[in-house]
């Protein structure tokens, strides 16, 4: 399964590479075209220089080798930067960012969603419930000001912005985790509350086994299983989130380098950042599901 | 169409139709449910607001500047305040929920129209063309699709409808499958078999009959994808990338706000504050449907 699924790979980036290619190409404009006048001469020098002079057909046949070899070529903005570094650089600052949130939301959720199961209706619960809520509604882009007026602007505690030390990353991951603690807590509610009604769990409390050994030994692992599978949606959307928590905070992150390069319109920026979620994110789908078979051996049969 | 009128039919449609079961038992439903129900006059309010705010008596204009009186708190005068260019928050909160609204119901309406489409043709037609269609979902779904979003963004020219069109083609992939799946099951009916028989041809029998029968999941699921489609919205509006000056949209106020926030702190907390409450709203509104049109899922928050 796994071999086939690797081999998929092979067509859906070249796919969105294609379609990536061609789009920058079709649209008005093009790199060059900036506030300033330039020179034709000039202007005819810089295309030549990356080689917008060929041939359509030859330039997509050079970036398809050159993307195969991991070379995407220098970025149009900063000539002296090549696309790859870019890339690594702004990876390191985002895979932080976003696996210290998904970290927090996995380890704040979970026991919020499992308490909340097992005193269904109480307090806990409805805090819980509440904490859901907000979270699902509240877009991070609007937490993370909320968030920087509070601890940084009011109280003092922590910095509003940038990527130095510790204590910088604490209110970005909060705010890139809020809403999918959120999520945690109520896909493992669901799941808790789904499992704790089966006859399997009312014959182990029959037996006589304290509340906390069937919860914990029982329950848990099948309970917890609709949480694998969201790992892959959710690790999308902390994806995303990340370019608005990274522009809220000025975190040197891809997400800030995908929006800088939008606007300076740096077509090989922006098509190295989009290959690279798109692979990114088929990598970490193809990891939930092999997880997925490896924790519920029914699934492996699909 | 008012863009303050959809939300309201959505509600208001189980009643009209009271002689079918299905509707009235759903309704019925519905209006025990307080937090569905409030939600849905919150959001009636809401689009009212913001669709009538151009002919508002007591609102300013949006776009007028002040630039002697600059940013003020909120006070009697402006509820919301004013901001840096002395223009009334509250006007710009309303006229940015048309925007905000208007894009959730156009991106929401876009994506019904391909996903409940294709859905339907792909569950009807079943063997090879379902499966070609629906491996096509499939390999959508595993893309970044808001970063071609963005791309194309980048690459055209940023106008409104394009913007409408790559948020609802955003969303269209999960309705596929929801319709799909429900006309599957439904096409072995006898009703189906029953329309066949009086020499009902394909295409009457997949949308005339099919798919109003699909109508509930699709009108949950709907309920939910315009909130989604708003918080995209507002999220490449934040980014800079969606809906471009002079007009602005709740993400264009937030990111406008976040700018200054140290100093006039009331320019992220209004727009949030209506943005968050609306998406909110939305939620329950949503989930309160899937309640009262499908019991069986109950277990769920």
């Amino acid at each position: 399964m796994v071999t086939r699924r690797l081999l998929l790979f092979v067509p859906m980036l070249w796919a969105i590479g294609t379609l990536t290619f061609f789009l920058v190409r079709l649209a008005p404009g093009g790199p060059f075209q900036s506030e300033k006048e330039i020179p034709p001469a000039a202007r005819a020098q810089m295309m030549h220089v990356y080689g917008l002079d060929r041939p359509l057909a030859e330039q997509y046949g050079r970036f398809l080798w050159n993307a195969v070899r991991g070379d995407l070529g220098p970025s149009y903005r900063y000539p002296q930067r090549q696309v790859s570094e870019i890339l690594g650089d702004g990876f390191r600052v985002s895979a932080e960012l976003g696996g210290l949130a998904l970290l927090v939301a996995l380890l704040a959720g979970v026991p919020l969603g499992v308490i909340a199961a097992v005193r269904r209706g109480r307090l806990p619960d409805v805090v819980a419930r509440a904490v859901a809520l907000a979270g699902v509604s509240v877009p991070n882009f609007v937490l993370g000001p909320l968030l920087v007026l509070v601890f940084s602007l009011g109280l003092y505690w922590l910095p509003p912005a940038l990527w130095t030390g510790p204590s910088s990353r604490v209110l970005p991951v909060a705010t890139l985790a809020a809403a999918y603690v959120a999520y945690a807590a109520r896909l493992a509610r669901a799941g808790m509350l789904e499992v704790l009604g089966q006859d399997w769990i009312r014959t182990a409390r029959a037996k006589g086994l304290a509340e906390r050994v069937v919860v914990v030994r029982h329950a848990l692992r099948l309970g917890l299983l609709p949480l694998v599978s969201w790992l892959g949606p959710a690790a999308a959307g902390i994806i995303m989130g990340s370019v608005a928590v990274e522009q809220v905070f000025a975190v040197p992150g891809l997400g800030r380098q995908l929006v800088n390069a939008a606007f300076n319109r740096d077509y090989t920026v922006v098509i190295g950042v989009v290959l690279f979620y798109a692979g990114a994110l088929m990598a970490l789908n193809l990891l939930v599901d092999v997880v997925q078979a490896w924790l519920d051996p029914r699934v492996e049969a699909r | 169409m008012s863009i303050g009128l959809a939300p309201p039919a959505t509600v208001a449609q189980p009643a009209r139709a009271a002689s079918r079961g299905l509707w009235s038992d759903a309704w019925r439903r519905l209006r025990r449910n307080r937090a569905a129900l409030a939600s849905g006059v919150f959001l009636l309010v809401v689009c009212a607001l913001a669709a009538l705010a151009p002919w508002l008596p007591m609102l300013q204009d949006p776009a007028a500047q002040d630039l002697r009186l600059g940013a003020t708190a909120p006070s009697a005068a402006h509820w919301f305040g004013t901001d840096d260019l002395g223009r009334d928050v509250f006007s710009r909160v309303l006229h940015g929920g048309r925007i905000s609204m208007l894009v959730g119901l156009v991106g929401t309406l876009v994506s019904l129209l391909v996903g409940v489409t294709w859905g339907a043709i792909a569950g009807y037609a079943g063997g090879e063309l379902d499966e070609l269609l629906m491996r096509i979902v499939d390999v959508l779904y595993a893309l970044p699709y808001i970063f071609l979003v963005i791309l194309l963004r980048v690459c055209f020219a940023r106008s409104l409808v394009m913007l409408f069109v790559a948020l609802g083609l955003v969303q269209w992939l999960t309705m596929a499958r929801i319709v799909r799946g429900q006309v599957r099951s439904l096409r072995t009916q006898p009703f189906v078999e029953a329309a066949r028989a009086i020499g009902a041809s394909d295409r009457s029998i997949v949308f005339r009959h099919l798919v109003p029968n699909t109508l509930g999941p699709v009108i949950v699921y709907a309920t939910l994808t315009i909130p989604a489609v708003i918080l995209q919205e507002a999220f490449l509006s934040f980014l800079g990338l969606g809906v471009q000056p002079p007009a602005a949209s709740w993400g264009t106020l937030v990111a406008d706000g976040s700018r200054v926030l140290a100093i006039f702190p009331w320019l992220v907390a209004f727009p949030g504050l209506a943005l968050s409450l609306t998406l909110l709203a939305f939620n329950f509104l949503g989930d309160g449907l899937r309640d009262a049109l499908d019991p069986r899922d109950r277990g769920a928050l």
